[in-house]
């Protein structure tokens, strides 16, 4: 049977990260399964973990009055799933829900900021990687903004 | 491995400057703004040789000329496929045409995808909108001769689920070609069940060995500038990449210097131009 550790270890966004703060990692960690449809959560819904993807696909939405919910992107295998854990108010912006049967990592956000107050080492680990994580997103979504294939209807 | 684009000219027509006349034998809508017109040759002669990634000029009479790139098999000794989005003056009244109509052909013109070149290779194509086009008969020649290759990647981004081209022969290469298809959209509703995002996010995980791997990239320009981008970052290095620019061509034979760029004609020493060739030139603004 993999252990947390171990599935947590082998995460793309734990790559090359130190053993002590890996079992750190796994303290706050716990596994987390969603059926197709199913809502990870919801925007303005109090932002308690994050998650690391296993398996599956997300979407993170926003809903729109007038449009319904409207698909901002996707995530999947090897991706990270929120970051409002770690950023006041910790509350969901968007909604996210699985597109298809998904298993992950969940991480437990307060029980990490908790420690990260504790071990800032810790704490600056998780920022770079959530800073890159970030920067990533900003710039696919920029390239999404500039809308390359030509105007949408 | 340095790789050239050279090797595999076709020979253009007699006199390249004198339409031949073909006749539309299918007419098919691909998207809302972008159709297949299927050609055989008017008056019977054999179809001649192209490459994949030349390009043909495609004359409405009357009308007039665009440069249209060839996006059949490059084995199909009896059709020539042109897949063309409505956007102008002569595509938009080309759209309906229907099956008998009479168009001027020129060509083929251009440089190939190296294909024959990335044999042994990992192959990554990756595809922004129309862009797709150009780089099917270079998958239609991999998927002929597989063994010749390694991993074989198809990426593909549109606009929107409804933009996608050739959906049914994506689906067909994802379940069956021994090759790995993924695609996104840019946006989407609720009901869609694929990717959405920029094609650059499928760049990551792909499975490819960047060491060994041959790129072929064809789409918007700044879609292609974020491409290489990511591949660099993989260790693809720009002897390997490989890129299909478009300019306003007009004679498609270098001589009146329309679809100049830098020191070179996009029409005769393009359209496929290996990255670190034009690198300096691709990065200039205005170009």
């Amino acid at each position: 049977m993999e252990t947390l550790e171990r599935l947590i270890e082998e995460h793309p966004f734990c790559h090359g990260m130190e053993k002590g703060y890996l079992e750190l990692l796994v303290g706050c960690a716990s596994n987390a399964r969603f059926d197709a449809g199913q809502y990870v959560f919801r925007q303005g819904e109090e932002a308690n973990h994050f998650y690391l993807v296993r398996h599956g696909k997300v979407a993170i939405e926003i809903h729109a009055q007038e449009r319904g919910a409207i698909i901002l992107q996707t995530v999947g295998e090897g991706d990270v799933i929120g970051w409002s854990w770690l950023v006041p108010p910790h509350r969901w912006m968007f909604d996210a829900r699985a597109v298809e049967q998904t298993r992950a990592i969940a991480l437990d956000g307060e029980c990490l900021r908790r420690k990260c107050e504790e071990d800032h080492n810790l704490g600056y680990e998780l920022l770079k990687r959530f800073a890159y994580l970030m920067a990533k997103r900003m710039e696919a979504a920029r390239l999404q903004l500039i809308n390359i294939h030509g105007p949408l209807d | 491995m340095a790789l050239s684009t050279d090797s595999a000219m076709t020979s253009p027509v007699a006199n390249p400057m004198i339409p031949v006349p073909w006749r539309v034998q299918k007419a098919r809508r691909e998207t809302r703004d972008t159709f297949t017109l299927t050609l055989r040759p008017a008056n019977g002669e054999p179809l001649p040789a192209f490459a994949p990634g030349q390009f043909n000029m495609l004359y409405l009479f009357g009308v007039g000329e665009v440069a249209i790139s060839i996006s059949g098999d490059p084995a199909d000794q009896e059709n020539l496929v042109h897949t063309i989005r409505a956007v102008g003056t002569v595509t938009r009244p080309m759209q309906r045409l229907k099956r008998g109509a009479v168009l001027g052909v020129r060509g083929p013109f251009g440089s190939p995808w190296p294909v024959e070149e990335a044999e042994g290779n990992d192959v990554v194509i990756v595809a922004g909108g129309l862009g797709l086009a150009p780089l099917r008969p270079a998958l239609y020649r991999l998927l002929a001769h597989r063994q010749q290759y390694g991993r074989i990647v198809l990426l593909y981004g549109a606009r929107t689920p409804r933009d996608l081209l050739y959906q049914r022969s994506l689906d067909q290469w994802q379940t069956r070609s021994g090759i790995e298809v993924a695609y996104t959209v840019d946006a989407a509703a609720e009901d869609w069940r694929g990717n959405v995002g920029v094609v650059t996010t499928l760049i990551s995980k792909a499975r490819f060995d960047p060491v060994h791997t041959t790129a072929m990239i064809c789409g918007p320009e700044v879609m292609m500038r974020y491409v290489i981008m990511e591949l660099e970052k993989l260790g693809v290095t720009d002897e390997n990449i490989f890129i299909s620019m478009e300019r306003n061509m007009k004679c498609a034979i270098g001589f009146c210097g329309h679809c100049q760029f830098g020191p070179t004609f996009v029409c005769k020493d393009g359209p496929v131009f290996r990255y670190d060739r034009i690198e300096p030139f691709f990065k200039l603004r205005g170009v």
